[in-house]
């Protein structure tokens, strides 16, 4: 499968490399959003190319595991996997590039990562390059930190999101600004990873979006991935920028299959997704709920609608290119996340939104976030707590009238 | 009833009693202190049967006795070792009482903590240490700063925020960073610098072990109050640095208060020194107001770390002559504590130790002295004269790869946007 940049036509140079320098493919994508203005390429994540200016009736994704790619005849073949291998194919990969990379966490050496991320790496890099740390969060966090600062590149891993709120402290303190406060002389290039998010039944505690919580810290990125493919890729873009990167995975989208390119590649932390060109409403998501959109969707497109699908995958901060020329090509926007109603991802979206492209817009901003409530138990009080596909259907009809 | 230096003669016992006044009691406030059995003696049997002994002062200092012949050696410092601890406490204590100068004529603000009191912990322990070792400290931390060798120029500058300040005066009083000289901070709150060493002395060892740096040997010391050994985060570290034997040594610096909050009132056991054998560790308990026993127990405890043999928690018993900071106004403390603290000012103790064992005379220490007082004049000078950060500074060290401000809503990053460099840009 010919390695593209995702939402920019690639060049040939590009395919011949064996790695991406960011850098060059940042330039080159900047050249040619200027030059092509509708056209480009998109790779969805069941793998198939698209040209984005003429499709409409689209074949959508009907369940949140992707079906295998057909092969198409001038691609190379690519491998399968879910989207934890993914995770830790550019783990491993980035650990065996520089020497200096190491993961601290609880259960991430022996066990194998409750979420299997880590799966095997402490037999091939030690136990000390994969470090099994007690249950202390902030400590190990901060000690993360400390180490970053006198030259490794530490991965941390909180076995759920939620527990980081214990590493609160640290990661603000110290992880967003001590290179701010030191006047530019230490670097803190960690990367902090875990899985978050409403999964099934598991509870209040479990069930933590901390994108809203963190996103105000200065200093610090936020991507979140969605497909095995982005996962891998902004997995090694984390591990390799300087700055400190909060990766934003998902407990329920463990086990989403994709087919992945052979060769090494690199996703540009800042930069948006385009999942599905369309014309009549600009939808924003990120994380699960891009599948919820692309259900809802399905039936939209039935419907007679054309959405536009954008994963801002970057939470902090925001691609507002990607997302500027979406809204003035559409003059609507939906935004739909799993993050709470108040001081969410969406609300900063939403301002961000208002402020930068308020002439382009036809209608207000609307934002379907999950309830204000700490998560149910039960299954069906779950199931309400978050945006269903039903609820994205009824919001498209009414912005578009 | 001062602690004069005694080392050749009489030796503190490590252990301070209550029962035996002729030795200066474990001081706290008003309140009596309640009696602990076990510190009543000597090191007992029921101490040897753990796996760590405490290291008694005694013991280091009879080693160093023994190993020596003649009288002069008998002394725990050459002449050239004495004057270069005399010149760091001297440093310490000008810096300091220059600094409440500056914060009372208007050029430096917000919150400042001085050392005064304290300049045998951070003089004993990091004249020990190489430029490659790490220190890293608390919002007290001008003092550690100067004795790792951060110019004083440096750490003036950047109490009076100006651009040529070590950190580049984004930092202030209370976040002092020097890349060069190895010191890591410099933390507002407590206990938050305990993480971040257990951290450096992570790298040493995976630099050894992982890395097969041979000579990765780098020691790293944390600096903390009495009241961050009630926090979550000291027992957290006390109990990883332990577990993978990392090259750290936890110091104490126990001056009895927390602001206004009395040690004996915020902890239920005071002794602090004993919490180091529950994780694993030795801990020792020594006068902090005597630099010659700090040096001597931070040389055991160094080495031990740099032969990878693992932590060591040292209490240091200091006391702090100033207020909290300098917006404290320091009503609580008793009167008759501060008079007793002041009898065993560290630096009039060891002026007194070197003259008389015959090591300096007092013209020799009055030029120290002296040249003091110009560095510290120069640095004030110094800071004066540099400029105040442009609007430019702003933006620039948010992000080490300034990509993560973003890609604006014209395709370009924003890092790109000449207001960007100006300090103007909306970000």
């Amino acid at each position: 499968m010919t390695v593209v940049f995702l939402g920019i036509g690639a060049t040939a140079a590009l395919t011949s490399a064996n790695s991406f320098d960011s850098k060059k493919l940042h330039i080159s994508s900047r050249r040619l959003v200027s030059e092509t203005k509708s056209t480009f390429f998109v790779v969805r994540s069941d793998g198939r190319l698209n040209s984005g200016s003429n499709r409409r009736a689209q074949i959508l994704i009907t369940n949140a595991v992707a079906t295998k790619a057909d092969s198409s005849p001038a691609t190379k073949p690519g491998h399968e996997l879910l989207l934890f291998e993914a995770l830790r194919e550019g783990l491993e990969e980035e650990m065996e590039r520089d020497a200096r990379v190491c993961v601290m966490g609880e259960d991430v050496g022996h066990y194998g990562g409750s979420y299997k991320v880590t799966k095997d790496l402490a037999n091939k890099y030690g136990d000390l390059r994969v470090l099994d740390t007690p249950i202390a969060e902030n400590s190990f966090t901060g000690m993360a930190i400390g180490a970053a600062m006198t030259g490794l590149r530490p991965i941390i891993e909180g076995m759920n999101m939620g527990f980081l709120l214990l590493a609160f402290n640290q990661i603000s303190n110290n992880c967003g600004m001590l290179h701010y406060t030191s006047g530019g002389q230490f670097t803190i290039p960690v990367v902090i990873r875990g899985p978050g998010g409403v999964g099934r039944q598991l509870g209040a505690e479990h069930s933590q979006r901390l994108e809203s919580y963190f996103q105000s810290i200065p200093g610090i990125q936020m991507v979140a991935c969605s497909t095995p493919y982005n996962a891998k890729g902004l997995m090694k873009a984390a591990i390799r920028s300087e700055n400190p990167v909060i990766l934003f995975e998902h407990v329920l989208l463990y086990n989403l299959k994709e087919r992945i390119p052979d060769e090494e590649y690199v996703l540009n932390l800042e930069e948006a997704e385009m999942v599905r060109p369309g014309e009549h409403i600009t939808i924003l998501t990120y994380s699960r709920m891009r599948y919820h959109v692309m259900q809802a969707a399905k039936t939209l497109v039935n419907k007679g609608y054309d959405p536009e699908v954008i994963d801002i995958r970057s939470l902090k901060p925001f691609d507002l290119h990607t997302i500027g020329n979406s809204v003035k090509k559409t003059h609507r926007v939906l935004i739909v996340e799993e993050c709470m109603r108040t001081g969410g991802i969406g609300a900063s979206l939403t301002a961000a939104i208002n402020e930068n492209f308020h002439d382009y817009l036809d209608a207000p901003v609307v934002c379907l976030s999950s309830q204000d409530v700490p998560t149910p138990y039960a299954g069906t009080l779950e199931e309400w707590t978050v945006v269903q596909p039903a609820q994205i259907v009824t919001a498209v009809e009414q912005l578009c009238h | 009833m001062s602690s004069a230096f005694s080392a050749i003669n009489t030796i503190q016992p490590l252990h301070r009693t209550i029962d035996n006044p002729s030795v200066s009691p474990f001081l706290g406030s008003t309140h009596k202190l309640r009696s602990f059995p076990a510190c009543n003696r000597a090191p007992s049997a029921s101490w040897i049967r753990r796996r760590f002994s405490i290291v008694a002062v005694s013991d280091v200092v009879k080693q160093q006795k023994t190993k020596s012949g003649s009288s002069l050696s008998n002394l725990l410092i050459t002449k050239e070792e004495g004057l270069e601890l005399y010149e760091d406490m001297v440093l310490g204590r000008s810096f300091e009482d220059m600094c409440a100068q500056m914060y009372y004529r208007g050029k430096m603000f917000g919150f400042v903590h001085l050392y005064n009191g304290q300049e045998a912990v951070s003089t004993g322990f990091i004249k020990l240490l190489t430029k490659e070792d790490c220190i890293v400290s608390t919002y007290r931390d001008h003092v550690h700063a100067l004795s790792k060798g951060v110019p004083a120029r440096q750490v003036m500058s950047e109490l009076f925020g100006k651009t040529t300040g070590c950190c580049r005066g984004q930092g202030g009083s209370m976040h002092m960073f020097s890349e060069e000289y190895n010191v890591l901070g410099g933390f507002a709150f407590i206990g938050e610098g305990i993480p971040v060493s257990t951290g450096a002395a992570f790298t040493s060892k995976y630099r050894r072990e992982v890395l097969k740096e041979a000579n990765s040997d780098q020691v790293t010391l944390a600096f903390f109050g009495d009241g961050t050994c009630n926090n979550g985060q000291f027992f957290e570290c006390l109990n990883m640095a332990a577990l993978w034997k990392l090259p750290i040594v936890f110091v104490v610096e126990n001056n009895l208060w927390a602001i206004g909050m009395s040690h004996l009132r915020a902890t239920s056991d005071p002794e602090i020194w004993k919490k180091g054998p529950a994780f694993g560790m030795p801990g020792v308990h020594i006068d902090g107001m005597d630099v010659l026993k700090v040096r001597e127990v931070a040389k055991e405890a160094v080495e031990r770390a740099r032969r990878g043999e693992g932590p060591t928690l040292i209490e240091c018993e200091t006391y702090r002559f100033r207020g909290h900071s300098l917006a404290d106004p320091d009503e609580l403390r008793d009167p008759a504590e501060k008079a007793h603290y002041a009898t065993r000012d560290p630096i009039a103790a060891l002026k007194k130790y070197m003259i008389e064992n015959k090591l300096v005379n007092e013209a020799e220490l009055k030029a120290i002295d002296k040249k003091i007082d110009e560095v510290v004049e120069d640095a004030v000078e110094f800071a004066d004269a540099s400029p105040h950060p442009v609007r430019s500074q702003l933006l620039e060290n948010v992000f080490a790869d300034p990509k993560g401000f973003g890609i604006g809503p014209d395709g370009r990053y924003r890092c790109e946007d000449p207001k960007f460099t100006e300090g103007t840009a909306h970000v």
